[in-house]
């Protein structure tokens, strides 16, 4: 198959997570948006490093694998902070600074 | 030919081990270690001794960077040498060099206001420092009472904050995508955490971090894919590699051939790259989550988020555009002009209808941002030598403001709205003056340290042919000159309320911070010539 269909798919998974990130309101499905982002990145990854024939690509995506669990671990610990506070996840309710 | 076959062939092909310079990667590695010791401290010592531990060890791993920074700069790496280092991923240069000392300056000076304790009244005989007993209890619950009465602090904001402050020291320096993506999380993470560590406001600090964190692994999700398009367009993450792909210099090879004909690859790509990085730097249109993360974070934290993770971040964009992407220029300029004026005119404009110092001082450090912008687009070494004195001026200005701020306290916390500094000039008029000071810089009056930053980016930008942008620039100065004259005049010439908030005496480590910002406010500003003079040594990037 034409390696350039992974790419469409990466770019489609992309606009998907950014599209999910700006339209739902649960901090939690924001996040996973967020790493849907960050999968289809690394789809595109792969795809270049087989277009190139070099491996760089793959050893990024392995970089992006290692950043994505630190960033669950800190995003979870503040989502679930704010939950034990408001008992909501909902960042709508997040707007006490609103002017 | 596939990759399975090329590790199935026969000969094995010996891996080289990598080469790395342990004496010059030295200011990031000393950052490091201290913060892995910091964490060893926090799991084995007692906790009445954990406090002075954590700020001496913090203390001394940065002046050890600092020296290590020194020693390099003797060596000649901030102006007539540079490298590239642990196989090509990290540069060491001029830019990379001086900003990694503005860094490591800008970090002393928090750490110093993060060890206040002297400003909240002690409950039960325990001093009180600016950050929450126990971050994982309920704010307002009974675990929080029970925490604050049993003298818990969270003394891990030392090691986190020293963890971030290694990333801020690479993320100049990193002269590949992967590094620099790596460095960005590094510091990034650390900051979402500190953000939601507030004592006093909790609500307000925990949303600061939960709107940080969204926003900001939003964005490096687009550096990412920034990062993965240019991959494909250029075969590399190299930026020296991509300015050959660019260029054409670059061996071709088949793939290459195709990919590079494939202008889509290289602009989405370096817009989404730049999406990730104006971001950081909070420039209009990507700067909506600071108003309010400034204002909740803890006003320490705010500080050295406000100073360092914007010198970072422009060290990062400045090697970005000028050593992956000066092949088109005429693609990019364009758009950050537009970039520019519309952070200049926003960040002046917004700032002057805001009603709390902490979001106030947010708009004018986006404005800042937009005068930063215009020293970038400069595209000559008049700019990056402009750029890297504002910075310098910016940051510590800004850590002295903000720990101006800390002072200024009811019986809730700090009094951050504007109108309880009402006639705060005369109640304290050292406090007064001080940030009647820092505003003064902020608003770029002659004599002070912003002035001079301000004259040298414009004088830049004009010599690189951007006449329209310095015009905007300096009509925005006249704009935010009108919203820090205001708090002056709000400071010094009304009357004070009757229950207004008092300004508290601090220990040492405030009144250090806020007398070394006041020191460089007038050095930078009465005789910058030395400093202007290692700023253009230290303007050249390695390729």
């Amino acid at each position: 198959m034409n390696p350039v269909n992974y790419l469409y798919l990466a770019a489609l998974l992309f606009t998907i997570g950014a599209a999910g990130v700006l339209i739902r309101r649960n901090a939690i499905v924001l996040f996973m948006c967020v790493e849907l982002m960050l999968n289809a990145s690394n789809l595109a990854l792969v795809t270049f490093s087989r277009l190139h024939g070099n491996l760089d690509g793959q050893i990024m995506a392995f970089f992006t694998m290692v950043v994505a669990a630190a960033e669950v671990v800190v995003g979870l610990a503040i989502i679930v902070s704010i939950f034990r506070t408001r008992h909501s996840a909902s960042v709508d309710d997040s707007n006490l600074m609103k002017l | 030919m596939s990759l399975m076959t090329l590790a199935a062939s026969g000969n094995t092909p010996s891996i080289p081990a990598p080469q790395i310079e342990y004496g010059q990667l030295s200011p990031m590695l000393i950052v490091f270690g201290t913060a892995v010791v910091g964490i060893l401290l926090e799991a084995f010592l007692p906790r009445r001794l954990r406090h002075p531990a954590q700020v001496g060890v913090a203390l001394l791993g940065l002046a050890g960077a600092f020296a290590a920074v020194l020693v390099l700069a003797i060596q000649g790496y901030g102006g007539t040498r540079s490298g590239l280092l642990a196989m090509g991923s990290v540069a060491l240069d001029g830019p990379a060099l001086f900003l990694q000392g503005v860094i490591i300056l800008a970090s002393v000076l928090a750490v110093l206001s993060y060890a206040e304790r002297g400003l909240d009244p002690r409950i039960d005989g325990v001093p009180q420092d600016p950050f929450t007993a126990q971050a994982a209890a309920t704010p307002g619950g009974e675990q929080e009472q029970l925490a604050t009465r049993a003298g818990f602090a969270t003394t891990e904001v030392y090691p986190l904050t020293l963890f971030a402050v290694g990333g801020m020291l690479l993320f100049p320096a990193a002269n590949d995508l992967l590094t620099m993506f790596v460095a960005l999380e590094v510091f990034s993470l650390p900051l979402y955490l500190l953000c939601a560590l507030a004592r006093r406001r909790r609500l307000l600090s925990q949303e600061a971090a939960v709107k940080y964190f969204l926003l900001g692994s939003f964005s490096s999700a687009f550096f990412l894919f920034g990062s993965a398009l240019l991959y494909g367009y250029s075969g590399s993450f190299r930026l020296p590699e991509i300015a050959d792909a660019i260029s054409g210099t670059a061996p071709i090879t088949p793939a290459l051939a195709n990919t590079t004909q494939n202008d889509a690859l290289l602009l989405i790509g370096l817009a989404m790259l730049a999406v990730g990085l104006l971001f950081k730097v909070a420039a209009v249109p990507f700067h909506a989550w600071t108003p309010d993360v400034y204002q909740g974070a803890p006003t320490p934290v705010t500080g050295f988020m406000a100073a360092a993770t914007k010198v970072a971040a422009f060290g990062a964009l400045l090697r970005v555009f000028y050593v992956a992407f000066p092949g088109v220029r005429w693609d990019w300029r364009p758009v950050m002009w537009g970039v520019a004026i519309l952070t200049m005119v926003a960040g002046a404009v917004l700032a002057v209808t805001q009603q709390d110092v902490k979001r106030l001082l947010a708009y004018s450090s986006i404005a800042h941002a937009g005068f930063l912008l215009t020293g970038v687009i400069a595209t000559n070494r008049q700019g990056i030598a402009a750029v890297l004195f504002y910075l310098l001026a910016y940051a510590l200005v800004t850590l002295g403001a903000f720990a101006a701020v800390t002072l200024v306290r009811d019986s809730r916390g700090e009094a951050t709205h504007l109108s309880s500094w009402a006639g705060l000039g005369r109640r304290s008029p050292l406090l007064a003056a001080v940030f009647a000071l820092f505003l003064l810089s902020f608003a770029g009056i002659p004599l002070t340290a912003g002035f001079t930053g301000k004259f040298a980016v414009f004088q830049a930008a004009a010599a690189g042919g951007a006449i329209p942008l310095v015009i905007v620039g300096v009509l925005s100065s006249a704009v935010a000159a009108f919203f820090y004259i205001r708090v002056i005049v709000l400071m010094f010439f009304s009357d004070p309320q009757p229950n207004g908030p008092a300004v508290v005496i601090p220990s040492t480590a405030t009144a250090t911070v806020i007398s070394v910002a006041v020191a460089a406010t007038l050095v930078l500003g009465l005789a910058p010539q030395y400093f202007l003079d290692l700023a253009s040594k230290a303007s050249m990037f390695v390729r």
